[in-house]
């Protein structure tokens, strides 16, 4: 009976009867279902209210436009200090990745439980989310944008960690042992062996982790950590939206300039 | 001169290329140095690290432990209802965006004015988006879910485009050879082609949506942001601590099962 509800039967022309695995895409499908229906009355997500007022949605955006413009000349320095605190902390946290993927890296580090222990270390060091991270960051460094620069420091060497040790251990180690028998030293054939191999794809996450601290640093104002997003959290707060505008336009082509110079560089490195 | 030195010789010199490389990112790390500043290192700054280390040390039993709505365990199912219909609004809205900036679906210059307006999606911050809804729904859940899926669009469409692009249109062309029509060509020609990926990536944003829905406490939009802050604000960094484990505890066990699903998704 089983077996039949687990298989489906075909018999061939020839007489023969082969089995067919049954797909279990009806099962999934149907725990989806309960799962949305559940977290849609967890959530009140209710289709209506949304159709009827969805309008009100409308009402901020259209209070934005057109832009306080003689407020972008205030704009300058917070802009500045945001895009300092998440390339400062970017290009400082993908330099300290490289040693901890180095270290967690299980065909490099042969000692299988500190390589464990890195790699817990920086799954732990991922899960904080940022902007706890730069609550806690305001209370030890005070507000400003060093506790900004520790939040994007930290998830930086997180994020650019992780995906660097999965690239150490699936680059080519032939080389790398060659040089080994050579009497070269663990380092030295790193250096040599895996490290060119690495490299473009390190620069370009490094890259792109900078683009989107870039976007994530605007967040990080809100807790007092500095740069546009205390501006950002201040016209909220006093429901100036003209001047809410203009910080979303100015940012806008800053996040597209950025990404669009990375973007190139990042084409050219792969 | 043997083969070895001719084939070093023939090794292009990029020395100059390096020199000018490393001296701008020195120059943009000189500069932005100024981020730093320890002047305004608060005196019992270290006091207040070691609280939170002992609050985290020292989690709240009683919170972590309490399963009315008031408990850990509420929190962190909402975090995760919300999290949920946020990727999965996000995703149903994402596809014909991502159908409309695939540069192989559409004439280019409609991709581009797509692909900056989700640019411009990806860029407002959460916090915007979440006081804008809570006009529409009041504070809660219902304005979490919204503003989960308008800021998972972004990503979202953008790795959708890049697989729609990947498309193997050769599939399409065999079938077209044999007479499928246009119904089936989509059905079974393109749909099992984009369902794997697109799940996976599916799954890989609820991940980060998890992760990300502490922020929706910043404007009482639902989900364990609000009381981890309110916590935090208020010093009680025992409760802190309790909400923290909680939330780290999910996010490594949902990041484990995820990864495990996705593998098997790519690898079919």
């Amino acid at each position: 009976m089983l077996n039949r509800l687990l298989r489906k039967s075909i018999t061939l022309p020839n007489g023969r009867t082969v089995y067919e695995p049954r797909s279990f895409m009806p099962l999934y499908i149907a725990v989806a279902l309960v799962l949305i229906y559940y977290s849609a009355k967890m959530t009140d997500f209710d289709f209506q209210l949304l159709v009827r007022r969805i309008s009100e949605f409308f009402v901020i955006l259209q209070n934005m436009v057109p832009p306080n413009w003689e407020y972008g000349s205030q704009l300058w320095q917070p802009l500045i200090a945001t895009i300092k605190m998440s390339l400062f902390g970017s290009l400082l946290g993908a330099v300290c990745a490289l040693p901890l993927a180095i270290l967690a890296a299980r065909n490099i580090n042969k000692h299988a439980w500190l390589a464990a222990l890195v790699k817990f270390f920086l799954s732990l060091l991922r899960t904080l989310p940022t902007l706890v991270v730069a609550l806690i960051a305001t209370f030890i460094f005070g507000l400003g944008t060093m506790a900004g620069t520790v939040a994007i420091f930290i998830f930086s060497v997180a994020y650019v960690g992780k995906l660097l040790y999965e690239q150490i251990e699936n680059a080519e180690m032939g080389a790398y042992e060659a040089m080994h028998a050579m009497g070269m030293s663990t380092l030295q054939s790193f250096r040599y062996a895996i490290f060119p191999q690495v490299l473009p794809n390190y620069l370009s996450t490094s890259l792109f982790c900078f683009e989107g601290n870039v976007r994530y640093a605007s967040i990080l104002g809100y807790v007092g950590a500095g740069g546009i997003g205390l501006l950002l959290n201040e016209s909220l707060g006093w429901r100036n939206y003209a001047n809410v505008g203009m910080i979303l336009l100015l940012l806008v082509i800053t996040v597209y300039i950025i990404e669009s110079i990375s973007a190139y560089f990042r084409k050219k490195l792969s | 001169m043997n083969a070895i030195e001719a084939q070093l010789r023939k090794q292009p010199r990029l020395r100059f290329l390096h020199a000018v490389a490393t001296t701008v990112i020195l120059i943009i790390f000189f500069w932005s140095t100024s981020a730093i500043q320890f002047n305004k290192l608060t005196i019992n700054g270290l006091e207040i690290a070691g609280n939170i280390v002992k609050g985290i040390i020292n989690p709240d039993l009683d919170l972590l432990f309490n399963f009315t709505d008031k408990g850990v365990a509420y929190l962190l199912l909402e975090t995760m209802a919300i999290a949920l219909l946020g990727t999965i609004v996000g995703g149903l809205l994402a596809i014909p965006l991502a159908f409309l900036s695939a540069s192989n679906i559409v004439p280019k210059p409609i991709a581009a004015v797509i692909r900056f307006m989700l640019i411009v999606i990806r860029t407002i911050p959460a916090v915007v988006y979440g006081l804008m809804f809570i006009r529409v729904t009041g504070q809660g859940p219902f304005a979490g879910v919204l503003t989960m899926s308008l800021t998972s669009i972004g990503m979202l469409s953008k790795l959708f485009a890049d697989v729609i692009e990947d498309l193997d249109t050769s599939i399409l062309e065999s079938m077209e050879s044999i007479g499928c029509t246009t119904f089936e060509k989509i059905r079974f020609g393109i749909i099992p082609q984009l369902t794997a990926m697109f799940l996976s990536i599916m799954i890989y944003r609820y991940d980060m949506n998890l992760r990300d829905a502490a922020i929706l406490g910043l404007v009482a939009a639902g989900g364990i942001g609000a009381p981890l802050i309110f916590a935090m604000n208020s010093y009680r960094w025992s409760e802190a601590g309790s909400i923290l484990i909680g939330l780290i505890v999910l996010i490594l066990l949902i990041e484990y099962i995820s990864s495990k699903i996705r593998a098997k998704l790519v690898q079919g």
